[in-house]
């Protein structure tokens, strides 16, 4: 195809005609002039933040006064940093657990989109309500839902005669975790579960029919029809679930603010509260270009991680 | 075993499937369907509530007996509210249309002209793409203070793209991808300029991909929150989710109602241009995370 364009474009761009007529139809010249806004905007905001963040993260910067090169010194001061280390314990922790509940229920969620309903156009639509609007204003309703004297929560598990007294969800560290969690699920599940109804709207029903002529079970026909199919957009959703997970910031930085005793503070809370209040920039990038070589690993384990069957479908291993 | 219990259904079964089916269907997605939606219902029923009924724990919290717009009316009154709404609205508006303007040319030229190096640059925008905010901000403050714009709304106009840039041209590439190349063709041999083909061939025909890239832009800058927060300090400049977050919370004594209405009236207008484009919004999304 490309040939074919390419061909017909030398037929047109002959050497007559004027330098703006040529230039119209030089596909390199052409395309540079094409790409220029979005370059320049990219480079501009993009990548020479990114080198400068790396760049600052080996000084001392701090706001309003320019740094000096000072070498591992942030990096060493962090690793001995109780704070962070507990701000990369925290960060392991929510991104794994989140990302294993959030896949388990939007699987499940999708699954259950997926069987002949009524009125599935207006569930899905219904379902994806908490991952567009605003997760700032969301999680300030999680705040107020996790109260520590109005809970709606503690409300009901008092009525039900559940528990003698209101929960503290947000002042006692493990339940602060866990709570944060919750409300990162919340928000996570409807992309995964609509992610994964597409997928599972791709596999034609034929392979079911076949699957249930040779007497397979449901759970045999969702071990060995349903995963294998759905295990290349599995691997994409959950790379990018994983993703947005590791790197949270507006739902702790609502709820919690990375308290009770730093016990919810992520990497990027703290690299947020150590350079902006805190003003130490250099600090601050430095944690953030921590987070990149776990963020790293981590695309790679769920994207390899799940790929790996790729030799099922045809390709090589 | 298995294929016995196929061949041999129970004598009841087409109750049996249909109770089973609600247990196993209807009853867990009604659960689901509870859950995703509670907060927003707690938010709205917050919002109606007089302080003394917020601060009880007598009668059914879940329904509110005296309704009261005092919170809403303080909010649009006696707080900057409006204000930041405007800021928000221009900002989405201002950079979701300038990223898409520049979105369109750049996958044109890597889907379409296929300059030397396309492919490349193609990768690189999906590289982009994966650059979390968060591990952005601290460098991006600086050169924002660098430039000379930092608290204005220049500097959220200018720093939205970063992501929505990479976002809408990779959703672009995809749409371009599946008009026929011999459109272009017939009109390259027609005499169409590039130019041309631009905007009356490949432009019409991926309008549904546009909508999709524009609301999908349009609610990604609504939401934005980091960049809004490091960015801007003054009140009269802030976005909603940063404003209710920031301003609202003042002082010991947290004034749930306000801050509930501030976060319902801040919602709604994404759930409102949502709701119409549900099927366009869908597509944006499964088609960003595809290939």
């Amino acid at each position: 195809m490309p040939s074919a364009i390419t061909r017909s474009d030398a037929a047109v761009s002959e050497p007559k005609g004027s330098l703006l007529e040529r230039l119209q139809n030089s596909r390199n010249a052409l395309g540079l002039l094409f790409m220029v806004p979005a370059a320049v905007l990219l480079l501009v905001f993009l990548t020479y933040p990114l080198g400068l963040g790396v760049w600052l993260g080996f000084t001392d910067t701090k706001i309003g006064r320019g740094g000096h090169w000072i070498g591992l010194e942030n990096y060493e001061f962090l690793w001995g940093d109780d704070v962070t280390r507990l701000a990369l314990f925290n960060t392991l922790f929510y991104t794994v657990v989140a990302s294993i509940l959030k896949f388990v229920l939007g699987l499940w969620l999708a699954l259950l989109l997926n069987r002949n309903l009524r009125m599935q156009t207006f569930f899905r639509a219904v379902i994806l309500l908490p991952y567009i609007v605003p997760t700032a204003l969301s999680a300030i309703a999680f705040w107020w839902i996790y109260d520590a004297q109005f809970s709606i929560i503690s409300w009901t598990l008092m009525k039900l005669g559940w528990i003698d007294q209101y929960i503290d969800f947000l002042g006692v560290p493990w339940h602060a975790r866990l709570s944060v969690i919750a409300a990162n699920v919340w928000r996570g599940v409807p992309f995964v579960a609509i992610t994964l109804l597409a997928g599972l709207q791709t596999i034609s029903p034929s392979f079911y029919e076949a699957s249930a002529i040779d007497g397979a079970t449901r759970w045999q026909q969702f071990r060995y029809v349903t995963l294998p199919l759905l295990t290349p957009i599995i691997a994409v959703v959950m790379t990018f679930s994983v993703l947005f997970t590791f790197t949270d910031f507006q739902l702790i930085y609502v709820i919690t603010r990375g308290g009770p005793l730093n016990a919810t503070h992520l990497m990027a809370t703290l690299s947020f509260q150590r350079a902006i209040p805190g003003g130490a920039l250099g600090e601050g990038a430095a944690i953030s270009i921590a987070m990149v070589p776990f963020l790293l690993a981590a695309i790679m384990f769920s994207y390899f991680g799940l790929q790996r069957r790729a030799w099922q479908q045809g390709g090589r291993d | 075993m298995a294929q016995e219990s196929k061949l041999n259904p129970s004598g009841m079964g087409f109750l049996e499937t249909r109770t089973r089916r609600a247990f196993t269907v209807y009853l867990p997605l009604a659960v689901f369907v509870f859950v995703l939606l509670f907060p927003f219902y707690w938010m709205a029923i917050t919002s109606f509530k007089p302080d003394n009924e917020l601060l009880s724990r007598e009668g059914n919290p879940f329904w509110v007996r005296n309704p009261t717009f005092e919170h809403i009316h303080k909010l649009l009154f006696e707080t900057s509210y409006p204000q930041w709404m405007w800021n928000t609205l221009l900002v989405s508006v201002v950079s979701t249309f300038a990223s898409l303007a520049a979105s369109v040319f750049a996958a044109y030229a890597i889907e379409r002209l296929r300059f030397s190096g396309a492919r490349h640059v193609g990768l690189a925008i999906f590289l982009a793409y994966l650059v979390p905010p968060s591990i952005l901000f601290i460098p991006l403050a600086s050169v924002v203070f660098q430039l000379g714009i930092f608290d204005t709304r220049l500097a959220l106009i200018l720093t939205y793209p970063t992501f929505l840039i990479p976002f809408c041209t990779w959703l672009l590439m995809g749409y371009f991808r599946s008009i026929p190349f011999e459109l272009e063709e017939c009109a390259l041999i027609d005499g169409a300029t590039r130019w041309q083909i631009l905007v009356k061939i490949i432009l019409p025909l991926a309008v549904p991909g546009l909508i999709s890239a524009g609301i999908f832009a349009f609610t990604l800058s609504w939401n934005e929150f980091i960049y809004a927060l490091t960015f801007v300090s003054s009140s009269e400049i802030k976005t909603i989710p940063v404003g209710v977050v920031t301003e609202l919370v003042e002082g010991d004594v947290y004034h749930w109602g306000s801050l509930m209405a501030g976060a319902l009236l801040g919602s709604l207008p994404v759930a409102f241009i949502y709701s119409f484009f549900v099927e366009y919004y869908v597509s944006g999304m499964t088609g960003s995370v595809k290939e």
